[in-house]
């Protein structure tokens, strides 16, 4: 789990606080009451607002000059804010070999996880929707993924995986007739669906699986709970009328869930756009897996590039930010009608 | 007469796919961590011979793997107590200062008007769709720079920095929904704004503060990225997660410790959201019916 992911509830909405409403009173009473107000507010937010400038503001700040200077593990100590900027890191990180390749596959592990999560996600909730006994504890299980620490959760899928001792290797040989084992993690060849070549290699889209397999409960919590906002009149009336489940669906329900389901499309993109700790741990960034977010920890720690790790984290957030600007100006305002 | 038939037959292949539907959710969600359990009580020699058996043997049975994962790696162990001592004084250490930090600051943002009130949560949450890699970097450089890298103090000190937010707009929404009216009864009697919220909001918002402790606690637990690029070097400062994902890379460790190490590092986690589901599931879609 990384620590920006619980965050979504956070994303969701920014409610417009209300204005404290301080009634009848004399206006001499109530501005010395605001100017009270104000200081205590200044000293109350003051801690957190240090901590989340110097932490986090100010570090993001800190990147951008990072990425503009030659700044290696090595002369780590001699370098300041004032130093010889170029756009040396850039130029080395855009032009340097695979680069194109850690973006495109970036993007498919994006694109397919949020797509997985979010639609196991739907299906899930579509299919607790129903009261049955022991609903509350299936629905408790569901989430399970997603709390379990992220190490852990890959450390059992890839033993899981292991093509000599693995379970999913043992029964896909004994039972379901594979010719040899898998290697899930480490195998660079191409999937093949129906002939059809999808240019992704096997451990790519085992790790797009596991990421749809930690998040879906997210997607599943949140359309849950826009579920039960539905008024049961509105099905009631279709049923009425003759509407079968599936009609019902895609008539009623699934337009009532769009706006969550785009809200929630930016907020996994997001994440597993950024996201190292999956692939990290699965593969290591091997056999088609390496995403930018991997690439910047190898440039950082492997090659002790702290320049070029800087210069490409902000390409990073900088092709983030297009594209859910462009996400939001194509879906944007069909959400509002919504 | 036909929607009446599609009706019936739709209404047939729901029925028998939901359970069956249902019965896999539960499967991929749970048997992994079974899986899990199986393999830390099983010997390597029984696994390497058995692969496909998915329950423990009682003569097989063992917990050899516990005592060697939990065991200092003076007596030849992996060291995971010293490991977990860690964790928990980080996971603790975060949830305490946290608190400390964003109940003030989302009560001020609740209920005091000030400059820039508005805009603070705005940029708060802002700053959060940077990947945390970028975050990284000039963290690990700063605190090499002060040479508190490898330290849980300074580990603890960027954890809190990245919950600060989203503590404050989960305790924000919360305080909320607690009446202004409560506090001006308790102002007309004299009391200050700040014994005000002590005796008057604070009690009201302990559930949303303990729930809100609880998802801290979660999040410094699990959290990898930056343990791994501040700790590395100090064996003696690994939490469990790293500890676990140093470990798993070598030859030497068998795989069956590990899966030791990984219910360790699991466990503490589950029960906490057993004992807190509830709670926790709230706090999460807080925010969700409007989204």
């Amino acid at each position: 789990m990384t620590i920006s992911g619980p965050t979504a509830p956070a994303g969701a909405t920014v409610a417009a606080p209300d204005p404290g409403d301080h009634g009848r009173r004399s206006r001499r009473v109530r501005s010395a009451r605001a100017l009270q107000d104000r200081r205590t507010g200044y000293l109350l937010i003051s801690p957190t607002a240090v901590i989340v400038f110097t932490m986090v503001l100010l570090p993001i700040l800190w990147t951008v000059s990072l990425a503009f200077q030659d700044v290696r593990l090595l002369n780590l100590r001699r370098t300041g804010v004032i130093g010889d900027y170029s756009l040396d890191n850039f130029d080395k990180v855009l032009t340097s070999p695979g680069f194109v390749d850690a973006l495109i596959t970036t993007l498919v592990y994006s694109v397919g996880g949020t797509a997985c999560a979010i639609g196991l996600g739907l299906l899930t909730a579509l299919a607790l929707r129903k009261p049955f006994r022991g609903r509350g504890l299936v629905r408790a299980c569901m989430l399970v993924p997603y709390v379990a620490p992220v190490v852990a959760a890959a450390f059992v899928w890839s033993t899981m995986l292991n093509p000599q001792f693995g379970v999913v290797n043992h029964y896909g040989t004994t039972l379901l007739g594979w010719d040899q084992p898998i290697a899930f993690l480490s195998s660079g060849k191409p999937v093949t669906v129906f002939g059809l070549d999808l240019h992704v290699s096997q451990s790519l889209l085992t790790v797009v699986l596991f990421e749809g397999w930690r998040s879906f409960p997210f997607a599943f919590l949140f359309l849950t709970a826009r579920l039960q906002a539905i008024p049961d009149s509105l099905e009631e009336a279709a049923t009425v009328d003759g509407a079968t489940p599936t009609q019902k669906f895609f008539h009623i329900v699934l337009p009532q869930l769009l706006p969550t389901i785009a809200v929630l499309t930016v907020l996994r993109f997001i994440w597993t756009f950024n996201n190292f700790d999956d692939i990290y741990l699965l593969t290591g960034g091997g056999s088609g897996t390496q995403v930018v977010a991997v690439r910047v920890y190898d440039y950082l720690i492997n090659r002790g590039d702290i320049g070029a790790a800087a210069a490409q984290a902000l390409v990073l957030a900088a092709i983030l930010a297009v594209l859910v600007t462009v996400y939001l100006k194509l879906f944007g305002r069909s959400e509002e009608v919504a | 007469m036909s929607t009446v038939s599609r009706d019936a037959v739709e209404r047939r292949v729901l029925g028998v796919l939901r359970p069956l539907f249902i019965a896999f959710l539960l499967l991929i969600t749970l048997f992994p961590f079974y899986y899990m359990v199986v393999l830390s009580f099983r010997p390597l020699q029984s696994l390497l011979q058995e692969p496909g058996q998915l329950w423990i043997s009682p003569s097989e049975f063992n917990i050899d793997t516990y005592k060697d994962v939990l065991r200092s790696t003076d007596d030849g162990g992996q060291g995971f107590l010293n490991f977990m001592k860690n964790s928990f004084l980080v996971a603790i250490g975060t949830v305490v200062l946290s608190l400390l930090v964003a109940v003030p600051g989302a009560y001020a943002v609740s209920r005091l008007e000030f400059f820039g009130r508005r805009q603070i949560s705005a940029v708060f949450l802002g700053v959060y769709f940077f990947p945390a890699i970028l975050l990284a970097i000039p963290l690990f450089v700063f605190f090499t720079r002060i040479e508190q890298r490898g330290t849980l103090t300074g580990l603890l000190i960027v954890y809190v920095a990245q919950v600060a937010a989203v503590s404050i707009y989960m305790l924000r929404n919360y305080f909320d929904t607690i009446p202004a009216s409560l506090e001006e009864a308790a102002a007309i009697d004299g009391c200050s704004r700040l014994q005000a919220m002590w005796h008057v909001s604070l009690p009201l918002a302990l559930p949303a503060i303990a729930s809100n402790a609880l998802f801290v606690f979660m999040i410094a637990w699990n959290e990898f990225l930056f343990a791994l690029l501040f700790l590395l070097e100090k064996r003696q400062n690994w939490t469990v997660s790293l500890g676990l994902s140093q470990l798993a890379g070598s030859i030497e460790v068998p795989t069956t410790v590990l899966m030791a190490g990984s219910v360790i590092l699991t466990v503490p986690i589950i029960v906490l959201f057993f004992l807190s589901e509830r709670w926790l599931a709230g706090g999460l879609t807080a925010g969700a019916e409007k989204g």
